[in-house]
């Protein structure tokens, strides 16, 4: 039953918006021919079919909220009363913000640069051996992961059990083999984010690397054959032609990882919870939608210091696309 | 096949292999794992479970209620492994200072002048001349091999008793039209975006492109302040599912036009002039002609969006309820973690569950997952 009933809601989801698009096109279609309305506005309201839903929704879900949140990030917990750059100056002088800050700028500079770090220098190395393709998969695999799930993977590798116990987490089972101590790695202050940034690094890897090897392949063959002839290193093909070949792509993969990352949250949502002094600003702000009843005055801006760290790349992506634009016309 | 040996090729198949174990080890542990028998997961390290190891183990033997009397002399007679075959015990021991203080098959004395011998298949004697007073058997420590053991037990209960299984019938009741919505909506739209001209066009665009990296937590906020004023005002629950898929449609509507229209403005000028010319509406040549051309397109933006809504814990957590009916497989993960957070046998195979759907997809459909990701890539 419960089944059944949820196949039908999905169901009659889906349908709403073909019948939409379907019935709206086809009365238009009738009007046309059969009424012999040569209309003028046939074009405008095609196009208005065309866009409304999607540009209502737009509307909705993305740009009316983004000023919406500015907004409420001056006024009070129940979004009422006006009470001007109060929520800022909580921010500032909270502790938990500053922790936040740091986190997030941490995981900004670790994060993206590991991660492509290690997908150019696989992208490479599976280039040139024959069983590259397989390698691949598996390094990539991380992706189609959720991040929770990709969480409990890493907990139980970083298990701990205390002193003598057997250890069932890979990581403490290795330490103990070299005849150290096991430790508690998720509670070590500070160090703790590292372990939790490898997780990022361990999935985003994979989007660095089959972008790469795209990327590549769009090396002419003659230029490293030529640099073979004469003798140069792997090595020195490696920082001479193929990093300044791959710039842009390089470029690229940090951006798109750096979006990511700013707004990092099931992990350590999963994982510490924010505690032992991991929190960054997405979990910040998810604390503060609900804790006390919500305040929707403090979350707003934690939401806002997000968006702040994106409209640079907001920015110069809009300057790129109007580039193209002039180019293409 | 030429096959050319030098050092620097070693070296680099050797640095690949380091990179392959080191990525495959996590997720290989916990697929082992979600197989393992639950109380030797909680004692040993997943890596012993594939060979035949030696492990320490303490059991207890039945009471006085089960002893009979032979020849004169009380005895309790049972299996530690309860029958179960596979195990065998190399020692035993009856104190926890000395754990192995016997062999298999000896008598060990015990203080009340009780013999208690343990063979290697687990079978145990327990005799004595006088009768047997405790109702709690005695414990025994064994040391026994253990072969590789595998069990689906895990399985039935995280599926049944935990409620993943109606968790995973969500997540789908989520996931399918969360991508297929903003696939009907955004093919449209990037159509008219693409082949139609209308007043405001590139600013609808640049609005498209800005909000490619807008972060949904900007969202988040006001859209759960309408969702609670839309259920108050209709005396509906503000938690749903219509309300969550038009949540996942916004946050994927901006990277699906994008994808789409980056698709759509590359297709062939002459074609779309040819159908004009013949009379055709912009719908025929939607539906005749773009839509058809379009769906090597559509596969590869499916599988991102469908991944992106299976993975989704932050939505799933703010828009729907945690009640078992609404709960996403994320979110009871979650969940679990917290609950569960040493029940290691629930947690790993609870998250292999929850990753079935994405592998599956991952391995059958990898080329169209890496095209979208290739073409979202090029501008970024």
């Amino acid at each position: 039953m419960e089944i059944f009933a949820l196949i039908l809601t999905v169901f009659i989801g889906l349908l709403c918006f073909v019948i939409y698009f379907g019935l709206s096109n086809f009365v238009l279609d009738y009007l046309l021919i059969y009424k012999n309305h040569s209309f003028v506005y046939e074009n405008s309201i095609r196009v208005l079919i065309f866009i409304a839903p999607a540009f209502i929704v737009l509307f909705v879900f993305i740009l009316y909220p983004v000023f919406e949140t500015v907004r409420l990030s001056f006024y009070d917990k129940f979004g009422r009363e006006f009470v001007g750059l109060h929520n800022y100056l909580w921010a500032i002088n909270d502790p938990n913000f500053r922790r936040s800050i740091l986190n997030n700028l941490g995981w900004l500079l670790i994060v993206p640069t590991l991660s492509t770090f290690f997908g150019l220098v696989i992208a490479n190395l599976t280039d040139r051996i024959w069983w590259g393709t397989i390698a691949k998969s598996i390094i990539f695999m991380p992706m189609a992961i959720s991040f929770v799930g990709a969480g409990v993977i890493w907990k139980f590798i970083y298990d701990y059990r205390g002193t003598g116990d057997q250890q069932i987490g890979l990581l403490n089972a290795i330490v103990v083999s070299f005849g150290f101590e096991p430790q508690a790695w998720l509670t070590i202050a500070i160090w703790n984010n590292l372990f939790l940034m490898a997780i990022m690094i361990w999935i985003q890897t994979g989007l660095a690397l089959v972008i790469f090897s795209a990327a590549l392949r769009g090396i002419p063959k003659e230029t490293l054959e030529a640099a073979r002839m004469d003798g140069a290193s792997e090595l020195r093909i490696f920082w001479s032609i193929i990093i300044p070949f791959l710039e842009r792509t390089i470029l690229v993969i940090w951006t798109m990882i750096t979006i990511l990352v700013l707004r990092v949250f099931d992990v350590i949502y999963a994982m510490t919870n924010g505690e032992w002094q991991t929190e960054v600003l997405a979990n910040l702000m998810y604390d503060w939608m609900f804790r006390g009843g919500g305040d929707s005055g403090r979350g707003s801006v934690l939401a806002f210091c997000i968006m702040i760290g994106v409209i640079p790349i907001l920015v110069w992506n809009l300057y790129r696309h109007r580039q193209e634009q002039q180019y293409e016309n | 096949m030429k096959i050319k040996i030098n050092l620097s090729s070693i070296l680099a198949q050797l640095l690949l292999l380091l990179f392959v174990i080191v990525w495959i080890a996590p997720t290989f542990g916990l697929f082992i794992s979600s197989f393992r028998d639950k109380d030797q997961l909680a004692i040993s390290g997943w890596w012993t479970s594939l060979i035949t190891t030696e492990i320490n183990e303490i059991y207890r033997t039945k009471g006085k209620n089960e002893q009979i009397k032979e020849d004169g002399i009380y005895i309790i007679k049972g299996n530690l492994f309860n029958n179960k075959e596979g195990k065998k015990v190399i020692n035993f021991g009856i104190t926890s200072k000395n754990i192995n203080e016997f062999s298999v098959g000896t008598k060990a004395k015990l203080k009340d002048n009780s013999y208690i011998t343990v063979y290697e298949n687990g079978n145990y004697e327990w005799a004595s001349e006088n009768e047997f007073k405790k109702k709690k058997g005695r414990r025994i420590f064994v040391t026994v091999l253990s072969p590789p053991n595998f069990t689906l037990d895990n399985y039935k209960e995280v599926l049944f008793k935990e409620g993943l299984g109606q968790a995973f019938l969500n997540t789908i009741a989520v996931a399918l039209p969360s991508t297929i919505i903003p696939l009907i909506i955004c093919s449209f739209f990037s159509y008219a975006l693409a082949w139609m001209k209308f007043f405001g066009r590139d600013i609808l665009l640049a609005a498209i492109i800005a909000s490619l990296v807008v972060p949904l937590q900007m969202s988040l906020i006001p859209i759960l302040t309408i969702y609670n004023d839309l259920g108050a005002l209709f005396g509906v629950a503000a938690k749903s599912f219509p309300g969550i898929w038009m949540a996942h449609t916004g946050f994927g509507l901006a990277s699906t036009t994008f994808l789409l229209w980056n698709f759509l403005k590359s297709l062939p000028n002459e074609m779309m002039e040819a159908a004009k010319v013949d009379g055709a509406t912009h719908y025929d040549v939607f539906m005749k002609i773009v839509l058809p051309l379009s769906i090597p397109a559509f596969a590869s933006i499916f599988i991102l969006q469908f991944l992106w809504v299976w993975n989704d814990l932050l939505v799933g957590l703010v828009f729907l309820d945690k009640h078992p009916s609404e709960i996403i497989l994320t979110a009871k993960l979650k969940e679990l973690l917290g609950s569960r957070g040493e029940n290691w046998e629930i947690l790993t195979t609870g998250a292999f569950i929850s990753m079935t759907v994405p592998l599956f997809i991952f391995f059958s459909l990898q080329r169209y997952f890496i095209r979208g990701l290739i073409a979202g890539s090029v501008k970024g």
